[in-house]
């Protein structure tokens, strides 16, 4: 049985598409074939994310026209083998996407991939119902902070009354809390939203914690998903997401307290 | 906390953390948004009421009739109203 996934959060900036690229290239790196959808047409960016821009010919929306197949608009990830990307257009409107295309094209990918990723634009408009109405789980990714953590809510709410799951009465979409750009620093200093706080307000299951890192922006220098970064927290961390939605049990949850520094660590200054 | 920032937080008068301020904010905001999403009347409120008789009955002595608790909206604003009434003669329970 294939899934559906939408990584949604209402609010931009807060770490959606570099969730889609890492979380969609560790489900690859686990075997699973996966294809990861950029909804935010008209503004498309998963590509630079995943390094593929140039290789992008066609898009979801000349799929959606019938101007070309799937098997044409799908790119092959260069880092993972399962792993296939379906961009967005940079030139059409969001009306374009319409739900019944939408429909049509993710029974199609059902056939093949065990795992759908759609990476959900900002906002509440037509892009990102879209992307959440076809949806059996949800990564809602929310920041520490006040407006993100309200905008999550307001998601919570629609995929709960207005998802194709909600509207037919089947079993709800089944809801992920993800906090990004956590830093354990701050949130003892009592200056930030702890997860306890985010999970208390929210309600939902929390699968995981990525720590505010440096090495985010490298990735997406470098248009590799932070995923595939050695040695860095929040690859770890992508990975112990991922090995949590797929049931893996008894992992910690990890860069949620400030790490003790050595006594030479304190004396030379590290940070 | 260093003794230090100790100090300063004691000078300061202990001003309430932001994460703290932050958190009630939202479960302020959060509570009103979802009462409007879904069912007008809050289903809260019977069990508001028994508990707030409770509380009420631990110092005064009243009876049920006396305490009234309703939900009303006034414009913009949702105005939770307690209304208690005290015997003439209070009779403290402890």
């Amino acid at each position: 049985m294939s899934k559906v996934i939408v990584v949604t959060s209402g609010k931009g900036g807060v770490g959606k598409t570099t969730t889609s690229a890492s979380f969609s290239s560790g489900l690859a790196l686990r075997g699973n074939k996966t294809v990861v959808i950029d909804f935010d047409v008209g503004l498309r960016n998963l590509d630079l994310i995943m390094g593929c821009e140039r290789r992008v010919v066609y898009d979801i929306i000349n799929v959606i026209n019938g101007e070309v197949s799937l098997k044409q608009a799908l790119i092959k990830d260069k880092n993972c083998d399962n792993l296939y990307i379906l961009p967005a257009s940079q030139t059409r409107d969001k009306e374009a996407l319409n739900l019944e295309g939408v429909e049509r094209i993710l029974n199609e990918l059902r056939e093949t991939f065990d795992y759908i990723v759609c990476d959900s634009p900002a906002g509440i408009e037509s892009g990102a119902f879209t992307a959440m109405y076809f949806a059996d789980e949800a990564l809602v990714v929310t920041n520490p902070e006040v407006s993100s953590v309200r905008d999550s809510d307001r998601i919570l709410g629609i995929l709960a009354a207005k998802s194709k799951r909600a509207v037919d009465g089947l079993d709800p979409v089944k809801e992920h809390l993800l906090v990004t750009r956590y830093d354990p620093k701050r949130v003892e200093a009592g200056e930030m939203l702890s997860v306890t706080d985010i999970q208390e307000i929210l309600r939902i299951p929390l699968i995981g914690v990525i720590p505010e890192s440096e090495s985010v922006l490298q990735a997406s220098n470098a248009g590799t998903p932070a995923i595939h970064l050695d040695k860095s927290d929040v690859a770890e961390a992508y990975r112990d997401v991922v090995g949590r939605f797929m049931g893996e049990e008894g992992l910690p949850m990890r860069f949620v307290t400030v790490e003790k520094k050595g006594f030479f660590k304190r004396l030379l200054g590290g940070r | 906390m260093s003794m230090i920032s100790g100090l300063i937080s004691y000078l300061r008068g202990n001003e309430k953390k932001t994460a703290i301020v932050a958190k009630e904010r939202l479960q302020i905001i959060l509570a009103h948004e979802r009462a409007g999403r879904g069912a007008p009347a809050p289903d809260y409120l019977p069990a508001l009421q028994e508990e707030l008789m409770v509380v009420i009955a631990k110092y005064i002595h009243i009876d049920r009739e006396s305490i009234n608790v309703q939900l009303e909206k006034h414009g913009e604003y949702d105005v939770l109203e307690l209304n208690i009434t005290l015997p003439d003669k209070i009779r403290l329970n402890r």
